[in-house]
């Protein structure tokens, strides 16, 4: 079959996925005061196309920042106008100034949804298709598959269509940046990512390995000649796409500060609501509270990159991180769907890909660990891996299962949130090392292969 | 295969499975006939079950589905109770409706093993296809990922999987030459859903003919010496035996008369509340259209006319104004004259199990097309088995599509809600792409005249129409029937031309084999 019949298949497949997961219950349902990211969403909408710019990031008597003040740059604030423009369109009182406050309704619930859908469907899947065709190696049939398996993550399905957020934007917006750079059009992919960073702020933990790409890349081509043209012509991009973002802040050193006192809260605590968080786990075993909360979502997407060359050792990671945000799918009733969708990714991602079959100790790269384990010879690396996966999808049924049927003991009563934290912190710890271990000990082929895989 | 298989049925049962977690908050009236029947069949005597009559949704099934039913509120108590008392009439827990689903996905299991039993009956030519491209892997993923069936039975609500896993698993059994076998599960799917009477001569004539008589005279007359008693006493046995199991202790308790007056209700109209697309549709839409012009040719007094065909709606009982009225009993004449040149085709010169295969699928859609009060979820029973002719014969693939598309996409009113409008329209494109590519693969190359594609297509300008315009004009308070007519008719007017493409191959071939002995 050809391919655009099978690519469309898949997207088709993808998309179905995602709005079955859409019909579900969302963040903070039917739950005030607070209610939850949904509401938030829905409030910024609420706010920016009320409120005049500079009152956005403020606090005022139209906005209180106690009440889900926007913490997330410009553009999300620029998106959320652009909705709230379409909701005025079909229904005034969805984005009425403070009457609208924890409203609910069917109508409004299919129109937020189709607004994450609408632009997962313009941005990320687009990206997914074109990186899977231009940027990873391998038969057609093993490029479909990548796009197959790489749609049906069930984390970003889960959080963006469940959960409700619109990371598929920033995402798909770093990942047209890697598969632009990947082209070699560098000040297109440096426009894409400063994109993204201006949607969400968490892509900081993405832009060392696009800085080092560009950087290095610059050196290389010599920096009295083409390097230093393509440093300055990278720099004047960036700057200016931050400009244009920022735009209407520009003309008050107080609005920019306001801004990024919002987009980097030092003040606040650190463990909002944001489970599997490294440093939770870390907590635990150090107590540092001094470091910035983060998010998980920055680990596992680009570990979709991966899929192709290392498909056990990405799914594995995959898979822990969508059970490292259990905690939150049972707090926004969204069982079925987690545990639906995770069965349906194990399943597609490891037959399609032949996981289990490429699970050779060469395939693996596993060959800096043969040289730690010198004493133990005989053991077959790639077996164990194998054993290994199976006994920690295993784990995370059982754990799942447990938190759902079972009920805490009273005097620790976040055990099981606390068990999946340091579960997936530990799988988190150990396949990063792996990724990076296999990172350096690859051979020098070109830099622009190496700087992708460590994307 | 054992790998194909894995790969093709899992898939399935995640998607069942995914229908089934966005629609726990949804539910349409057959679920609230099931409960229904769940509590009747749990809750009262047996001498009860087709007396009672608390619900609207009186028990209209052969009492072996009645027993399929009881079995099933064995394992329903212990999710809910409640919803086995007949009283609570239209109750829903969480827990019922995750009861109901499951019990549809494990029945399902049956529709699985079939559609396993049918691709190993498909005929491949030989040489190295890879996985995607092989008949029997195509067959799979049209029968498992059935649009029609995904959507009626996970999201409607019924058991059709479990009762179509039948059908096909005993068309299997047949292609496979086990005929008592299927003729055993033919019997059992007479008695627990008697629509399947429709398609009984196909399997009467073609047990009586290419069973019971042994041997064919060289130019492939029936040879009357070769008749086998003993074969008819098999077959005759298994119909009496699992009638008796059936009907038996009602025929016991005298209650026949009362279960056959429930089986077959004929106080419903000509047509369903949503027109299927059949040749009744268009007889109606003619009607109306006749009507209308009498009016305003001033040929025809307003008055005089009955009063539903001009406010038209979604009135079950449809007046005809100008042509006259039709009756049951004209329906099943039709209906027997459309089935009987396919019948007596496999009378005269059978042609094997495909042979009875085509004849069924004829009597399948004749029923349809010509049939009482037909659903149009009728079209699955034409749609599924013909789609293992469908990846053997270029010709039948031709008239698949077509039939596909247009029955598929005449199920879309079923679905009515905005957030169910997405799922069905990713579905059906789902399906329809695939269907359309992987049979134009297999046979390598176009399977549909320029103007069956643009009528096709014709079906994207219906459903924007449709669902989109027409809400947003003004006319849609005043008459809001117009979108389900135009689609009705719309997929008539497709559904008409395959059953009449089917009947000639059909009479084609029947004439060929005439020539080869001559």
């Amino acid at each position: 079959m050809e391919n655009w019949s099978l690519v469309s298949i898949c997207v088709l497949f993808g998309l179905t996925a995602r709005w079955a997961v859409s019909l579900n219950s969302y963040s903070g349902a039917g739950k005030p005061p607070m209610f939850g990211d949904y509401e938030a969403q829905r409030h910024w909408q609420e706010v920016t196309y009320n409120l005049p710019v500079h009152e956005w990031y403020f606090n005022t008597t139209d906005n209180n920042l106690n009440y889900w003040g926007l913490d997330y740059p410009p553009l999300t604030a620029y998106h959320s106008l652009l909705c709230a423009h379409v909701a005025k369109l079909i229904n005034p009182d969805w984005v009425e100034l403070h009457a609208s406050r924890g409203h609910e309704s069917y109508g409004h619930k299919l129109f937020m949804r189709a607004t994450v859908l609408v632009a997962d469907l313009l941005i990320y899947i687009p990206a997914v298709v074109l990186y899977s065709f231009y940027l990873s190696e391998g038969s057609n049939k093993k490029k479909v598959c990548t796009v197959l398996c790489i749609l049906l993550y069930p984390g970003l399905i889960l959080i963006d269509y469940g959960h409700f957020q619109y990371n598929s934007i920033s995402l798909g917006l770093a990942l047209w940046g890697v598969v632009v750079l990947g082209l070699g059009w560098d000040v297109l992919g440096s426009l894409a990512f400063v994109l993204s960073l201006n949607y969400k702020q968490m892509e900081l933990y993405h832009s060392l390995p696009f800085f080092c790409y560009l950087l290095g890349k610059c050196f290389k081509q010599g920096l009295a000649g083409q390097g230093l043209f393509l440093l300055v012509k990278i720099a004047v991009t960036v700057l200016v796409t931050f400009a244009l973002c920022w735009l209407p802040f520009l003309s008050d050193p107080g609005q920019i500060l306001q801004v990024v006192h919002r987009l980097f809260p030092v003040g606040r605590g650190l463990f909002e609501d944001k489970v599997a968080n490294t440093w939770c786990s870390l907590n635990v075993l150090i107590k540092i509270k001094t470091i910035l909360s983060t998010d998980t979502q920055l680990y596992f997407r680009p570990v979709c990159l991966l899929l192709n060359d290392l498909p056990l050792p990405a799914i594995w990671f995959l898979q822990a991180s969508t059970f490292s945000m259990l905690p939150l799918f049972l707090k926004d009733g969204l069982l079925v769907p987690y545990v639906v969708t995770s069965l349906a990714f194990l399943f597609f991602s490891i037959y399609l890909l032949s996981a289990l079959e490429h699970c050779s100790e060469d395939k693996l790269r596993l060959g800096p660990y043969r040289r730690l384990l010198i004493c133990m010879p005989r053991m077959d690396l790639g077996r164990v891996t194998k054993w290994k996966f199976y006994f920690s999808i295993t784990a995370m049924a059982g754990l799942s299962f447990m938190s759902v049927a079972l009920a805490p003991p009273a005097q620790l009563p976040d055990l099981f949130p606390l068990l999946v934290s340091v579960f997936s912190y530990l799988h988190f710890l150990g396949l990063l090392l792996y990724f990076n271990i296999v990172q350096i000990a690859e051979p020098p082929q070109s830099v622009r292969k190496n700087q992708k895989k460590s994307n | 295969t054992q790998c194909l298989f894995t790969l093709v049925i899992a898939p399935d049962t995640e998607t069942l499975k995914l229908t089934e977690q966005q629609i726990l908050f949804y539910h349409s009236t057959d679920f609230e006939v099931h409960r229904n029947w769940l509590a009747i069949t749990h809750s009262l005597p047996v001498s009860k079950w087709y007396h009672e009559n608390t619900s609207e949704w009186t028990l209209d099934y052969p009492p072996l589905f009645a027993w399929f039913e009881y079995s099933l509120s064995h394992v329903a108590q212990h999710f809910d109770k409640e919803m086995l008392v007949v009283q609570n009439l239209l109750y829903t827990s969480p827990a019922t409706i995750l009861f109901q689903r499951l019990s549809v996905i494990v029945t399902d299991i049956v529709f699985i093993y079939a559609v396993k039993e049918c691709c190993r009956s498909v005929r491949e030519e030989k040489g190295s296809k890879d996985l995607l491209g092989h008949p029997f892997f195509i067959l799979a993923a049209l029968l498992l990922w059935n649009f029609g069936l995904l959507i009626v039975d996970h999201i409607h609500f019924q058991y059709n999987g479990f009762l179509f896993g039948i059908l096909l698993l005993s068309v299997a059994r047949h292609l496979q030459g086990r005929h008592l076998e299927g003729a055993l599960l033919f019997t059992v799917l007479l008695n627990l859903k008697h629509i399947y009477l429709y398609i009984a001569p196909a399997y009467g004539i073609f047990l009586l003919r290419s069973y019971c008589f042994t041997e064919d005279n060289t130019d492939g007359s029936v040879r009357w010496s070769s008749f086998s008693p003993v074969r008819l006493v098999a077959l005759g046995s298994i119909v009496i035996s699992v009638g008796a199991l059936s009907f038996g202790p009602f025929i016991a308790m005298g209650q026949l008369p009362q279960v056959l007056s429930r089986l077959f209700p004929f106080k419903r109209g000509l047509c369903h509340a949503y027109w299927a697309p059949n040749v009744w549709a268009l007889y109606n839409m003619v009607d109306k259209a006749l009507s209308v012009l009498g009016v305003r040719l001033k040929l025809l007094d307003v008055a005089k006319l009955p009063k539903a065909s001009m406010t038209g709606g979604l009135v079950q009982e449809f007046q005809h104004s100008i042509l006259p009225s039709v009756s049951p009993s004209i329906t099943l004449i039709c209906t027997l004259l459309s089935i009987m040149p396919a019948v007596l085709s496999i009378w005269c010169r059978p042609r094997g199990a495909r042979g009875f295969l085509r004849c069924l699928v004829v009597c399948a859609l004749g029923s349809f097309m010509f049939g009482w009060h037909v659903h149009e979820k009728a079209i699955l029973m034409a749609i599924l088995p013909f789609s293992i002719l469908a990846v053997e014969s270029r010709e039948d693939a031709g008239i698949f599509l077509m039939l596909t598309t247009t029955g598929h996409y005449s199920l879309f009113p079923l679905l009515f809600t905005a957030a169910e409008l997405p799922i069905k329209v990713l579905l059906m494109l789902l399906f329809t792409l695939y269907s359309f590519t992987s049979l134009k693969k297999l046979f390598r190359g176009s399977l549909l005249n320029p103007l069956e594609t643009t009528y096709l297509l014709g079906l994207v300008a219906v459903e924007i129409l449709c669902e989109v315009v027409y809400p947003l004009s003004p006319w849609q308070h005043t008459m809001p029937f117009v979108p389900l007519l135009v689609t009705s008719v719309y997929c008539s007017l497709g559904v008409c031309y395959s059953f009449i493409r089917l009947y000639v191959s059909l009479l084609r071939q029947h004439g060929t084999d005439k020539h080869k002995q001559l």
